[in-house]
């Protein structure tokens, strides 16, 4: 067991909505009121969960609400969640930017956090001015950065515009040199937020493999925010999955992986049974995966529509995805002429099969689609998600980050050299 | 035979990392801390970045000007010029017996770097709000690196005064007085740095909830400028009713002594200076308490 870095402890950040000054004089002198006497601040009490989706009944929202964690040095932690889920406050309340309503968090080392690149940059100055006043902002002394100008020069790949204005860098350029820059401080604790979704996929990788550089040569503890379930489930040993501003689940990255990917597919689990006189468009109404089947290497869909008017050719289409919503393979009705097609149905059922499907045995999701030759009338994301059991064993336990999702038969010779 | 299992060697390692739970930390994030927590170890770490604001704010502002940093000579140049024509002609207020040249360059040096000082450092949350928002150093940097490079700037203006004493001099007979009382100067400037620093540190944590006040400031300073003796002297108020305003401004003495200081002409007053000192060990107590209980939340209301 190696030393805790980060402990974090029932923390909390609320906000409250709606314009900040219309009336907060009037609750400023009311909190100022109450700590006079020696209460507590009557604001506190009020306050509700962090759901975008729901009207809320009180001004004062909870953007993060009894969050705690403990993090051990090396440890690279992937937090995740959808939009809104507090992700961000937590990462400003760790990096300082703002602090917490209540609760504390407590951490050995120096933290240098990186919410955005080139923060601070001024596009008058030149590169090798902005290198330094950067990477002071970020929290090196002068002679650091001295020390490592020319690594960071050398990872932008900007030699030869180092003494221009950075307003005249293409914004590539601008990029690479702001992260060239967070690339080499070296805090025993970093803070990434999204900042990698810049840049070339080139550029992206290298900057994927210096984290991952990062933290597993050098020791540093890293706390890692994305929207790239692929990027958090290379990069993180542990991962935070945030709903709702609340803690739903702390552990594994593969687990917290799992617990958000299910809980979007059943976020959006609907068996509906509508009448036909009230609908306004074709939907699609039920569907099912046939569990049998997926034994054998087999999926079996059942899709169930219906439309307020007669649909003179149903397109039905299933896309196929990995856990991390990378689309594997879908068909629909022109891509596979369907065997059966009935012409002008207001209500009815489709059923799709595929066969020795080309995929290693692991949880997948579908997307079902709804429409006519023309266009899609209704899709449901993450619809279904299954567990497939290929037809093609593995016998090793191979990492599908390593040997791919997709299953390829192939035939192999070995001869001597004569 | 087997080599030595990775496990055991991994344990071992291990360790040598294990600390108990109760050790210390180094930093601890709470909602509330102490009203004075200035975290002035914070600041003086990041001292290089300081310099680095310094810098910017020099280098940037002049850069694609043709003129650069003369600039800085320029506008004393023509607010001298001008009050030289609106107050010494027009108006004919008298100039304590100094070169009115002179006694105009001074007073505008060292109510620039007052003027400089306060209105740089009101805004500081919210021109700083991105950065700020995005990265974590002690917030106090800022203010503080306005007031260095405001320091740079005086010093440009004040050579360019000592350019036109010698000036004057040489080819008008006006003796240059050097003695103890320069030794004032620096007092006196620290002192203009106070008030301003704390001024404005008050203003811009006030700006982050009500904008009003960086509307005030703007105006406010200039209005400042007229009930501080920049352009008359004390003494041409003695016996005016309206005396009692010139001398509730602690900039006034301030003004004074800095010409007294060099000119050894004008009035000076050991009260005075007492009077401004105290009001300088106010400003910056109560602009601290404010600006360190601001700075940990201004990220949600500015």
């Amino acid at each position: 067991m190696s030393k805790i870095v980060i402990k974090v402890e029932n923390l909390s950040k609320q906000y409250r909505l709606g314009q900040v000054s219309t009336g907060t004089l009037a609750h400023d002198v009311n909190r100022w009121w109450h700590q006079i006497r020696g209460k507590e601040d009557p604001y506190l009490k009020v306050g509700e969960a962090n759901d975008r989706t729901t009207t809320g009944t009180s001004e004062y929202v909870w953007a993060l609400k009894d969050v705690g964690f403990e993090l051990k040095q090396g440890e690279v932690l992937g937090i995740i969640g959808r939009n809104g889920a507090g992700k961000s406050t937590l990462l400003k309340i760790l990096s300082r930017t703002t602090a917490p309503t209540t609760g504390s968090v407590k951490v050995k080392g120096r933290i240098a956090s990186l919410l955005e690149v080139g923060t601070g940059f001024h596009p008058e100055l030149s590169g090798r001015e902005n290198i330094f006043l950067n990477g002071a902002i970020l929290g090196m002394t002068k002679n650091e950065i001295k020390r490592k100008f020319d690594e960071i020069v050398d990872f932008a790949g900007v030699e030869r515009y180092i003494e221009t204005p950075v307003k005249r860098y293409s914004s590539g350029m601008y990029v690479r040199l702001a992260f060239a820059v967070a690339a080499h401080l070296e805090p025993e604790i970093l803070i990434v937020d999204e900042v990698l979704a810049v840049g070339d996929a080139e550029f992206q990788k290298k900057c994927l493999g210096k984290m991952k550089d990062v933290s597993e040569k050098e020791g540093r503890t890293v706390l890692f925010v994305s929207h790239n379930i692929d990027a958090v489930s290379n990069l993180c040993t542990t991962g935070l999955y945030l709903k709702n501003g609340m803690l739903e689940y702390y552990g594994t990255v593969d687990d917290t992986i799992d617990r958000y990917i299910k809980g979007l597919a059943a976020g959006k689990s609907r068996s509906r049974t509508i009448a036909a006189n009230e609908l306004t468009a074709p939907r699609i109404i039920d569907y099912i995966v046939d569990n049998d089947s997926l034994l054998k290497g087999e999926l079996k869909i059942r899709i169930e529509f219906a439309s307020p008017f007669d649909l003179d050719e149903v397109n039905l289409g299933v896309v196929v995805k990995t856990m991390t919503g990378t689309p594997l393979f879908a068909s629909n009705c022109k891509l596979d002429e369907p065997v059966m097609n009935e012409k002008n149905i207001s209500r009815g059922f489709g059923e799709v099969s595929f066969k020795d499907v080309p995929v290693h045995t692991g949880t997948y999701i579908a997307d079902i689609y709804l429409g006519d030759k023309s266009q899609d009338y209704d899709v449901a994301n993450d619809a279904l998600t299954f567990d497939l059991i290929s037809y093609k064993n593995i016998i090793n336990n191979y990492s599908k980050n390593t040997i791919g999702h997709t299953v390829a038969d192939a035939v192999w010779k070995i001869s001597k050299q004569a | 035979m087997p080599a030595i299992l990775p496990g055991v060697c991994q344990r071992r390692n291990n360790m040598n990392h294990y600390y108990s739970e109760d050790d210390t930390w180094d930093l601890e994030i709470k909602p509330q801390h102490s009203v004075f927590d200035l975290q002035l170890k914070e600041v003086w770490r990041y001292r290089d970045l300081m310099l680095l604001f310094v810098k910017r704010d020099f280098a940037a502002q002049y850069k694609q000007t043709i003129l650069g940093p003369v600039w800085h000579l320029v506008q004393p140049l023509l607010t001298t010029a001008m009050f030289l024509l609106i107050f010494r002609n027009i108006a004919d207020i008298p100039t304590d017996d100094i070169e009115p040249v002179l006694f105009y360059m001074s007073g505008i040096a060292i109510w620039n770097y007052f003027a400089g000082c306060l209105t740089n450092t009101s805004n500081t949350f919210v021109a700083n709000a991105g950065i700020f928002g995005k990265v974590y150093f002690p917030r106090l940097i800022l203010p503080l690196s306005v007031v260095v490079s405001n320091i740079a700037r005086l010093g440009i203006q004040f050579g360019l005064l000592l350019f036109v004493m010698f000036y004057y001099a040489l080819f008008k007979n006006t003796p240059i007085h050097i003695g103890f009382s320069w030794l004032l100067i620096p007092v006196l400037i620290v002192m203009m740095a106070g008030i301003g620093l704390g001024l404005g540190i008050i203003i811009s944590s006030l700006t982050t909830k009500y904008r009003d006040f960086s509307v005030l400031i703007t105006f406010g300073v200039q209005l400042m400028m007229y009930a501080t003796p920049v352009a008359y002297p004390l003494s041409f108020l003695q016996n005016k009713s309206y005396a009692w305003i010139i001398n509730l401004n602690p900039i006034s003495s301030l003004v004074e002594g800095f010409r007294f200081a060099i000119f050894n002409k004008g009035h000076f007053a050991i009260a005075d200076l007492t009077y401004s000192f105290v009001f300088m060990v106010v400003v910056l107590v109560v602009g601290s308490m404010i600006f360190s209980k601001v700075e940990r939340t201004f990220m949600d209301t500015v």
